[in-house]
Protein backbone atom coordinates (compact mmCIF):
# COMPACT_ATOMS: atom_id res chain seq x y z
CA UNK A 1 0.00 0.00 0.00
CA UNK A 2 1.63 3.51 -0.94
CA UNK A 3 1.73 5.30 1.93
CA UNK A 4 -0.22 8.86 1.90
CA UNK A 5 0.49 12.50 2.37
CA UNK A 6 -0.93 12.88 5.61
CA UNK A 7 0.57 9.37 6.64
CA UNK A 8 4.17 10.47 5.66
CA UNK A 9 6.35 12.44 7.80
CA UNK A 10 10.54 13.83 7.49
CA UNK A 11 12.75 10.60 8.90
CA UNK A 12 10.57 8.11 8.24
CA UNK A 13 10.97 5.04 5.13
CA UNK A 14 10.44 1.33 4.52
CA UNK A 15 11.30 -1.54 6.46
CA UNK A 16 14.91 -2.17 5.88
CA UNK A 17 15.42 -4.65 2.98
CA UNK A 18 18.32 -7.48 2.90
CA UNK A 19 19.26 -8.49 -0.88
CA UNK A 20 21.57 -11.14 -1.49
CA UNK A 21 23.75 -13.09 -1.32
CA UNK A 22 24.62 -11.40 -4.80
CA UNK A 23 25.58 -14.16 -7.59
CA UNK A 24 27.07 -14.45 -11.06
CA UNK A 25 23.45 -14.89 -12.14
CA UNK A 26 22.34 -11.87 -10.59
CA UNK A 27 24.78 -9.62 -12.96
CA UNK A 28 24.11 -11.73 -15.76
CA UNK A 29 20.02 -11.49 -15.98
CA UNK A 30 20.82 -7.64 -15.03
CA UNK A 31 23.28 -7.28 -18.06
CA UNK A 32 21.04 -8.61 -20.35
CA UNK A 33 18.27 -6.82 -19.83
CA UNK A 34 20.25 -3.33 -19.60
CA UNK A 35 22.41 -4.00 -22.78
CA UNK A 36 25.85 -3.33 -20.80
CA UNK A 37 27.62 -6.98 -21.22
CA UNK A 38 31.10 -5.54 -19.80
CA UNK A 39 32.90 -9.33 -19.40
CA UNK A 40 34.44 -8.29 -15.77
CA UNK A 41 31.01 -8.72 -14.47
CA UNK A 42 30.62 -12.41 -15.65
CA UNK A 43 33.86 -14.00 -17.38
CA UNK A 44 35.74 -15.63 -14.27
CA UNK A 45 38.80 -15.83 -16.87
CA UNK A 46 38.54 -11.81 -17.69
CA UNK A 47 37.80 -10.92 -14.60
CA UNK A 48 40.71 -12.17 -13.01
CA UNK A 49 43.44 -11.15 -15.89
CA UNK A 50 42.02 -8.05 -14.55
CA UNK A 51 43.42 -8.40 -11.44
CA UNK A 52 39.96 -8.99 -9.36
CA UNK A 53 39.72 -12.12 -7.13
CA UNK A 54 36.05 -12.40 -9.20
CA UNK A 55 33.56 -10.87 -11.83
CA UNK A 56 32.41 -7.56 -9.88
CA UNK A 57 28.79 -7.06 -9.51
CA UNK A 58 27.54 -4.14 -11.96
CA UNK A 59 27.32 -1.02 -9.98
CA UNK A 60 24.10 -0.36 -11.56
CA UNK A 61 22.75 -3.45 -10.61
CA UNK A 62 22.82 -2.47 -7.11
CA UNK A 63 21.98 1.09 -7.64
CA UNK A 64 19.09 -0.13 -10.26
CA UNK A 65 17.80 -2.13 -6.92
CA UNK A 66 17.75 0.25 -4.68
CA UNK A 67 16.36 2.66 -6.97
CA UNK A 68 13.77 0.30 -7.51
CA UNK A 69 13.37 -1.06 -3.75
CA UNK A 70 12.04 2.97 -2.84
CA UNK A 71 9.52 2.91 -6.25
CA UNK A 72 8.39 0.02 -4.51
CA UNK A 73 7.35 1.98 -1.78
CA UNK A 74 6.15 5.12 -3.03
CA UNK A 75 5.06 3.97 -6.54
CA UNK A 76 6.83 3.77 -9.94
CA UNK A 77 4.36 5.83 -11.52
CA UNK A 78 5.50 8.40 -8.75
CA UNK A 79 9.53 8.91 -9.22
CA UNK A 80 10.48 12.09 -10.45
CA UNK A 81 14.21 12.16 -9.92
CA UNK A 82 16.88 9.37 -8.92
CA UNK A 83 21.16 9.94 -8.27
CA UNK A 84 23.16 7.05 -7.23
CA UNK A 85 27.19 7.25 -6.18
CA UNK A 86 28.98 4.41 -5.84
CA UNK A 87 31.42 3.97 -2.42
CA UNK A 88 32.45 0.34 -2.60
CA UNK A 89 32.38 -2.38 -5.54
CA UNK A 90 30.50 -5.61 -4.65
CA UNK A 91 31.22 -8.90 -5.16
CA UNK A 92 29.58 -12.54 -5.26
CA UNK A 93 28.24 -13.74 -1.88
CA UNK A 94 27.44 -10.02 -0.82
CA UNK A 95 24.46 -9.53 1.26
CA UNK A 96 23.45 -6.00 1.15
CA UNK A 97 21.00 -3.72 3.44
CA UNK A 98 18.88 -1.27 2.05
CA UNK A 99 17.68 2.18 3.68
CA UNK A 100 16.03 4.79 3.40
CA UNK A 101 14.58 7.77 4.78
CA UNK A 102 11.89 11.03 4.22
CA UNK A 103 14.38 13.98 4.32
CA UNK A 104 11.93 16.61 3.05
CA UNK A 105 8.47 16.90 3.11
CA UNK A 106 7.17 19.94 0.50
CA UNK A 107 5.17 21.44 -2.30
CA UNK A 108 6.93 22.08 -5.26
CA UNK A 109 6.81 25.53 -7.19
CA UNK A 110 3.99 24.34 -9.34
CA UNK A 111 2.04 23.02 -6.38
CA UNK A 112 3.22 19.14 -6.30
CA UNK A 113 3.25 17.31 -3.15
CA UNK A 114 6.75 15.53 -3.08
CA UNK A 115 9.31 13.99 -0.63
CA UNK A 116 13.10 13.90 -1.04
CA UNK A 117 14.82 10.44 0.00
CA UNK A 118 18.13 9.37 1.23
CA UNK A 119 18.99 5.77 0.77
CA UNK A 120 21.79 3.52 1.22
CA UNK A 121 23.05 0.14 0.31
CA UNK A 122 25.51 -1.42 2.51
CA UNK A 123 27.58 -4.22 2.63
CA UNK A 124 27.43 -6.76 5.43
CA UNK A 125 30.50 -6.78 7.14
CA UNK A 126 31.72 -3.67 4.53
CA UNK A 127 31.32 -0.26 4.09
CA UNK A 128 28.63 1.95 1.77
CA UNK A 129 28.43 -0.02 -1.64
CA UNK A 130 25.76 2.70 -2.73
CA UNK A 131 24.77 6.40 -1.64
CA UNK A 132 21.61 7.69 -3.21
CA UNK A 133 18.94 10.15 -3.73
CA UNK A 134 15.71 10.31 -4.63
CA UNK A 135 12.28 12.87 -5.41
CA UNK A 136 9.17 11.48 -5.52
CA UNK A 137 5.49 13.08 -6.22
CA UNK A 138 2.95 11.75 -3.47
CA UNK A 139 -0.40 11.58 -4.88
CA UNK A 140 -3.21 13.45 -2.37
CA UNK B 1 44.96 13.98 -17.70
CA UNK B 2 44.85 11.84 -20.62
CA UNK B 3 41.21 12.58 -21.06
CA UNK B 4 40.62 14.59 -24.81
CA UNK B 5 38.91 18.05 -23.48
CA UNK B 6 38.01 18.87 -27.01
CA UNK B 7 35.48 15.95 -26.24
CA UNK B 8 33.53 18.92 -24.15
CA UNK B 9 30.25 20.00 -26.21
CA UNK B 10 30.40 17.00 -28.68
CA UNK B 11 26.47 15.51 -29.23
CA UNK B 12 25.86 12.01 -30.84
CA UNK B 13 23.15 11.34 -33.71
CA UNK B 14 20.17 10.83 -32.34
CA UNK B 15 18.75 7.33 -31.81
CA UNK B 16 15.35 5.85 -30.86
CA UNK B 17 14.43 3.82 -27.79
CA UNK B 18 11.56 1.91 -27.71
CA UNK B 19 9.97 1.51 -24.50
CA UNK B 20 8.70 -2.34 -24.88
CA UNK B 21 6.86 -4.41 -22.16
CA UNK B 22 8.81 -7.42 -22.37
CA UNK B 23 12.01 -5.12 -21.73
CA UNK B 24 10.32 -3.27 -18.67
CA UNK B 25 9.26 -6.53 -17.12
CA UNK B 26 12.32 -8.18 -18.19
CA UNK B 27 14.61 -5.01 -16.38
CA UNK B 28 12.24 -5.36 -13.43
CA UNK B 29 12.51 -9.03 -12.61
CA UNK B 30 16.62 -7.61 -12.74
CA UNK B 31 16.50 -4.97 -10.40
CA UNK B 32 14.28 -7.32 -7.94
CA UNK B 33 11.36 -5.10 -8.54
CA UNK B 34 7.90 -6.23 -7.21
CA UNK B 35 5.54 -3.49 -7.99
CA UNK B 36 2.47 -4.96 -10.29
CA UNK B 37 3.10 -1.93 -12.68
CA UNK B 38 5.88 -3.53 -14.02
CA UNK B 39 4.13 -6.30 -15.02
CA UNK B 40 0.91 -5.25 -16.55
CA UNK B 41 0.04 -6.29 -19.84
CA UNK B 42 -1.05 -2.66 -20.96
CA UNK B 43 1.41 0.51 -20.50
CA UNK B 44 3.52 -1.39 -17.85
CA UNK B 45 5.58 1.84 -16.27
CA UNK B 46 9.65 1.66 -15.85
CA UNK B 47 11.81 1.10 -13.18
CA UNK B 48 13.54 3.94 -12.04
CA UNK B 49 16.74 3.51 -13.73
CA UNK B 50 15.07 1.69 -16.60
CA UNK B 51 16.43 4.53 -19.55
CA UNK B 52 20.16 2.96 -18.86
CA UNK B 53 18.34 0.74 -21.49
CA UNK B 54 19.70 2.79 -24.06
CA UNK B 55 23.35 0.92 -23.81
CA UNK B 56 21.31 -1.14 -26.67
CA UNK B 57 19.61 1.31 -28.07
CA UNK B 58 22.48 3.41 -29.52
CA UNK B 59 24.32 0.37 -30.80
CA UNK B 60 22.39 -0.11 -33.25
CA UNK B 61 23.11 3.91 -35.03
CA UNK B 62 26.85 4.77 -35.80
CA UNK B 63 27.98 7.69 -33.71
CA UNK B 64 25.26 7.69 -31.36
CA UNK B 65 27.10 7.38 -28.30
CA UNK B 66 29.76 10.79 -27.62
CA UNK B 67 31.72 9.18 -24.72
CA UNK B 68 34.53 7.47 -26.75
CA UNK B 69 35.80 10.34 -27.87
CA UNK B 70 36.37 11.21 -24.47
CA UNK B 71 39.14 8.58 -24.78
CA UNK B 72 39.18 7.41 -21.06
CA UNK B 73 41.11 4.76 -20.39
CA UNK B 74 39.31 1.53 -19.53
CA UNK B 75 41.77 0.34 -17.28
CA UNK B 76 41.54 3.49 -14.73
CA UNK B 77 37.95 4.63 -15.65
CA UNK B 78 34.84 4.07 -13.74
CA UNK B 79 31.53 5.08 -13.00
CA UNK B 80 30.57 7.48 -10.39
CA UNK B 81 27.39 8.73 -10.40
CA UNK B 82 24.11 8.41 -12.06
CA UNK B 83 21.07 10.19 -12.37
CA UNK B 84 18.08 10.15 -14.12
CA UNK B 85 15.20 12.60 -13.61
CA UNK B 86 11.81 12.22 -14.94
CA UNK B 87 9.77 16.26 -16.32
CA UNK B 88 7.07 13.97 -15.89
CA UNK B 89 5.36 10.79 -14.95
CA UNK B 90 7.80 8.43 -16.11
CA UNK B 91 8.00 6.70 -19.33
CA UNK B 92 5.45 3.70 -20.02
CA UNK B 93 5.41 0.40 -22.41
CA UNK B 94 4.24 1.98 -25.99
CA UNK B 95 6.28 5.37 -25.84
CA UNK B 96 9.04 6.15 -28.74
CA UNK B 97 11.32 8.45 -27.72
CA UNK B 98 13.84 9.77 -29.28
CA UNK B 99 17.77 10.01 -27.51
CA UNK B 100 20.54 12.33 -27.68
CA UNK B 101 23.84 11.81 -25.85
CA UNK B 102 26.14 14.99 -25.38
CA UNK B 103 29.74 14.85 -23.34
CA UNK B 104 28.91 18.57 -20.90
CA UNK B 105 31.87 18.48 -18.73
CA UNK B 106 35.52 17.22 -18.13
CA UNK B 107 37.06 18.63 -14.50
CA UNK B 108 39.99 17.32 -11.95
CA UNK B 109 39.66 16.85 -8.20
CA UNK B 110 42.57 15.79 -6.02
CA UNK B 111 41.25 12.32 -4.63
CA UNK B 112 41.24 11.80 -0.92
CA UNK B 113 44.50 9.49 -1.05
CA UNK B 114 46.34 11.33 -3.33
CA UNK B 115 46.41 11.63 -7.41
CA UNK B 116 43.97 13.78 -9.30
CA UNK B 117 40.74 12.35 -10.01
CA UNK B 118 39.53 12.98 -13.59
CA UNK B 119 35.42 13.43 -14.14
CA UNK B 120 33.45 13.56 -16.79
CA UNK B 121 29.85 13.75 -17.37
CA UNK B 122 27.30 13.33 -20.32
CA UNK B 123 23.83 14.30 -20.57
CA UNK B 124 21.49 11.85 -22.42
CA UNK B 125 17.99 13.83 -23.28
CA UNK B 126 14.91 12.28 -24.39
CA UNK B 127 12.58 13.33 -26.11
CA UNK B 128 8.87 12.52 -27.27
CA UNK B 129 7.07 12.84 -30.78
CA UNK B 130 6.42 16.44 -30.08
CA UNK B 131 9.79 16.82 -29.07
CA UNK B 132 8.45 17.56 -25.57
CA UNK B 133 11.70 17.04 -23.03
CA UNK B 134 10.06 13.72 -21.04
CA UNK B 135 13.64 12.56 -19.47
CA UNK B 136 17.02 13.71 -18.92
CA UNK B 137 19.91 11.54 -17.79
CA UNK B 138 23.09 12.70 -16.22
CA UNK B 139 26.08 10.22 -16.15
CA UNK B 140 29.37 10.86 -14.02
CA UNK B 141 32.56 8.94 -14.97
CA UNK B 142 36.04 8.99 -13.52
CA UNK B 143 39.48 8.20 -14.22
CA UNK B 144 41.77 7.39 -12.27
CA UNK B 145 45.38 8.34 -12.10
CA UNK B 146 46.50 4.28 -10.92
CA UNK B 147 44.00 1.56 -11.28
CA UNK B 148 41.54 0.92 -9.02
CA UNK B 149 41.99 -1.56 -6.39
CA UNK B 150 39.65 -3.60 -4.32
CA UNK B 151 37.29 -1.28 -2.72
CA UNK B 152 36.53 1.42 -4.42
CA UNK B 153 39.44 2.97 -2.86
CA UNK B 154 38.95 5.45 -5.07
CA UNK B 155 35.42 6.39 -4.61
CA UNK B 156 34.38 5.31 -8.05
CA UNK B 157 32.47 1.81 -7.90
CA UNK B 158 31.92 -0.02 -11.70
Amino acid sequence: MTPRWDDLTEGQGPSPRELGPLTRTDFVRYQGASGDMNPIHHDEPFARAAGYPAPLAVGMFQAGALATWAADWLGPENVRKTRVRWKEQCWPGDVLHFSAKVVKKYESDTGERRVDLELSAVRAGGGVAVQAWATFVVPR
Amino acid sequence: MTMDKDAVGASGAPFTLEVERGKIAEFARATHGADPAYFRPERAVVPPTFLTTILFWETLVEGANPWARLKMDQQRGMHAEQEYEFHGPPPRAGDRLTCTSKVTELYEKAGRRGGVLTFAVMVPEFRDATGRLVATAKMTGVETERAPDEGGATGGGK
